[in-house]
């Protein structure tokens, strides 16, 4: 998707000082990348644990309760880390991302990522048993685990395809 | 003499059947790219909760053995997934990469840290299911589990910069 608007956007982030002084210094975009890489890391391992807690393969003589409480604090941190560095990257290089098919698949894909991770734990604080009720509720939970795993190894790809889209 | 061994070697590598199969094919450098990013993330995140156990700074709730013993096997892993792919991306530009200072200090930095962890598992952390659970791990290996995580993220930092520097540079 590359509609006029947005490359219109686009052009005027770039012409900011702060887009040119990015561009200028060429430690910026990798060192911020390596930042996002490393937020990254913490959510990856936070989402795994979360989720093979939820599929009865990893973590389980803790409650479910206790796992997601233990994660979403790493999860939240690591977020503002990705997000603070995403937008240098994207104030640096605003038509490379924001315009680019493999970018916006990646945001749509984090969307619903977040939207999964935040239906599970919102049931979740109103009854913290809601999941095991019953059975469809728990068949639900594992398929919701399931495509919330698929969804964050299709952001990691998209992550790096970025760069060659 | 030794040199010449390794330049030959280099060059093999480089012309192999292999390298050129994924440096001609558009997609098959960035798919094993992206599979080498989703292991390198995986496993420094899972041996980060192992280190900041070690350190006594999180997952407390949990002795550093049986925390290990749950999380290494998905470090293993995503250790050799990530070995693996970046082995098929140094052989298809084996002399860009070959030349290349970050690359060379990562390799290096690679066999620190294999060092670091051969020497807590034999050594520092090999009678750690007898340590007390929840006290304080001994001093050697809080200093193991820092080490080991400094030398990580060089590792990552180097290896993004690889991307930059490599001649000719792709997939920044």
């Amino acid at each position: 998707m590359r509609p006029p608007f947005l490359l219109d956007f686009c052009a005027s982030i770039e012409s900011t000082s702060l887009s040119n002084w990015i561009q200028s210094q060429s430690w910026v975009i990798p060192t911020f990348q390596t930042i996002h890489l490393l937020g990254i890391s913490a959510v990856l391992i936070s989402i795994l644990m979360i989720n093979l807690r939820i599929l009865g393969i990893g973590l389980k003589d803790h409650p479910l309760i206790f796992v997601l409480s233990r994660f979403t604090p790493v999860i939240n941190l690591a977020l503002i880390f990705l997000v603070m560095s995403g937008l240098v990257m994207i104030i640096g290089e605003p038509a490379r991302s924001l315009a680019n098919s493999a970018f916006q698949f990646k945001m749509l894909c984090l969307l619903i990522a977040l939207f999964i991770m935040m239906i599970i734990s919102k049931a979740m604080s109103e009854d913290s048993q809601y999941w095991q009720k019953s059975n469809k509720r728990q068949f639900n939970l594992k398929l919701l685990a399931l495509i919330s795993l698929a969804l964050w190894v299709s952001i990691v790809f998209a992550g790096r395809w970025i760069a060659y889209t | 003499m030794e040199l010449m061994a390794i330049s030959s070697l280099l060059q093999w590598l480089n012309d192999s059947a292999l390298a050129i199969l994924i440096s001609e094919n558009d997609f098959l450098f960035p798919w094993i790219e992206s599979i080498h990013v989703l292991a390198i993330t995986t496993f420094f995140g899972s041996i980060a909760m192992v280190d900041l156990r070690l350190i006594h700074i999180s997952f407390l709730e949990r002795s550093v053995h049986r925390l290990s013993l749950e999380i290494l096997p998905y470090t293993w892993t995503a250790f050799c997934i990530a070995f693996v792919t970046g082995g098929l991306l140094f052989i298809s530009k084996a002399i860009s990469y070959a030349h290349n200072e970050f690359f060379l200090i990562k390799m290096c930095l690679l066999i620190g840290a294999a060092i670091n962890m051969l020497i807590f598992q034999k050594i520092t952390g090999s009678q750690m299911s007898s340590w007390v659970p929840h006290a304080q791990p001994p001093r050697a290996a809080k200093i193991a589990g820092i080490i080991s995580l400094l030398l990580w993220i060089t590792i990552i930092i180097c290896g993004r910069w690889i991307g930059f520097t490599l001649l000719p540079t792709l997939g920044s």
